[in-house]
């Protein structure tokens, strides 16, 4: 289930979920957003504007999370589960803390780089070292334990998060060819059990 | 730290891979997303799709085009040519497109590049520059705009471009390497990723490129007529010491 707030990768999160074994539905029925096997808040784009297109399953989000049904947010998808960002406009508040700008020679972060776990995490079983592709300028700073990676771009930046029924990466699984198939797969099995 | 890219451009024209040498007498060389999808098996980073006949054929190919990309690749991609408003670039981000390329309308109206940075987030706009000795050129090389081009690079990214895309005019199709003076400048001037384009002949000439800060380059020619090329490539610049995915 794709939460639709008109992000642009829409399409190619369907077909790559599709390609990893799900039956993806893009949707806005708040009903189908709370019940949902899985939900993917697929993002590109402003956060405000992706705040903005989300408001109205915003509801229906936060009572799934308070069922514990698992949440897969990417990019500015996993922003948004986060608290107020440096572009401005504010994410949900699933999770503590805020999204800042990147501060480095070369901003955006945009290319494949190599993701160093920072702990066990079955979503990102198989991944250790693999390149993905990121294409941000902004990232989560957590407050508390909640970063299941990081990727060295002049100083570590998070790229995957989980807590409980919420998870998210920073990259582009969908972009990210085998090493992004193997995350969704992850992914899926996680959802599963989550 | 970030890989160094190899980003494969096709060239096209009525949903048909071309590619001019000097911007012009184009051959035809096969289908786009077909080529794009060898490309990523052979390591493309990302691919760029350049319609350069959008504003005579209109948007309908290049539509159709990204759509059936976007369902097909798993590496990124740009699509432009002929993005003259918003909604052009609303339309390919939204058929699936990764980033979009603006050029001449980015001149025309500087402030097109804040709007759409503030839509679609600055990592989606990227802005591409054409170069005739160190000063901007439009459509396909032939009008000079007055500005210098390192000057308008600048600019570009003060309004919200995320990436440049610096085409040498004078160095396309030549293969005989990068303008190395204009992308060292250029990288210099901005802290967005640079994109060498036009004149790449050998791994050594993507090499010079990222030694003069590049953070990636751009091949046409050389991989189109040898697609495995392009594998070569990368093995003989991670040889030289570049991190490059392989």
């Amino acid at each position: 289930m794709l939460a639709d707030y008109g992000a642009g990768n829409t399409r190619s999160v369907c077909a790559a979920l599709a390609r990893a074994g799900a039956e993806p539905v893009v949707s806005t029925e708040p009903a189908e957003i709370r019940e949902a096997p899985l939900v993917v808040i697929a993002g590109v784009g402003h956060v405000a504007s992706a705040a903005r297109g989300l408001a109205p399953v915003e509801e229906a989000l936060r009572q799934r999370v308070t069922a514990g049904r698992p949440i897969l947010g990417i990019c500015v998808g996993m922003q948004l589960l986060f608290e107020e960002s440096d572009e401005g406009g504010r994410g949900l508040g699933l999770l503590a803390g805020p999204v800042r700008r990147l501060e480095a020679r070369r901003v955006p972060h945009m290319g494949w780089n190599a993701l160093a776990p920072a702990r066990d995490s079955r979503l990102l079983d198989g991944l250790e070292g693999e390149d993905v592709y990121f294409a941000h300028s902004f990232a989560v700073e957590p407050f508390g334990d909640v970063a299941i990676a990081h990727v060295d771009h002049e100083g570590a930046v998070v790229a995957a998060i989980e807590s409980g029924s919420l998870a998210g990466v920073q990259f582009h699984p969908e972009r990210s060819g085998a090493a992004g198939a193997r995350l969704l797969e992850n992914a899926l099995a996680w959802s599963r059990s989550a | 730290m970030v890989k160094k890219r190899l980003i494969p451009c096709l060239d096209v024209a009525g949903g048909r891979v071309v590619k001019g040498v000097r911007f012009e007498s184009l051959r035809d060389v096969g289908d786009p997303v077909e080529l794009a999808e060898r490309y990523s098996e052979l390591g493309a980073d990302e691919l760029v799709f350049l319609d350069i006949a959008a504003s005579i054929e209109g948007r309908g190919p290049i539509l159709e085009l990204v759509e059936r990309a976007a369902e097909c690749l798993t590496v990124p991609f740009t699509a432009g040519g002929g993005v003259a408003r918003l909604e052009d670039a609303r339309a390919l981000l939204r058929a699936g497109a990764d980033k979009v390329a603006i050029n001449r309308a980015a001149v025309d109206d500087p402030s097109l590049l804040a709007r759409l940075a503030d839509e679609f987030g600055s990592q989606a706009v990227v802005c591409a520059v054409d170069s005739r000795r160190g000063e901007v050129v439009t459509h396909g090389g032939r009008n000079g705009r007055g500005l210098g081009t390192v000057e308008w690079a600048r600019e570009a990214v003060r309004r919200g471009a995320g990436e440049l895309l610096v085409t040498s005019i004078d160095a396309d199709g030549t293969r005989d390497g990068y303008d190395l003076e204009l992308t060292g400048a250029i990288a210099a001037a901005v802290r967005v990723p640079v994109i060498a384009s036009g004149g790449a002949g050998q791994a050594s000439h993507l090499a010079d490129a990222f030694a003069v800060g590049a953070e990636a380059a751009l091949v046409a020619s050389i991989v189109h007529e040898r697609p495995e090329r392009l594998r070569e490539l990368k093995a003989e610049l991670k040889e030289a010491g570049w991190a490059v995915r392989i």
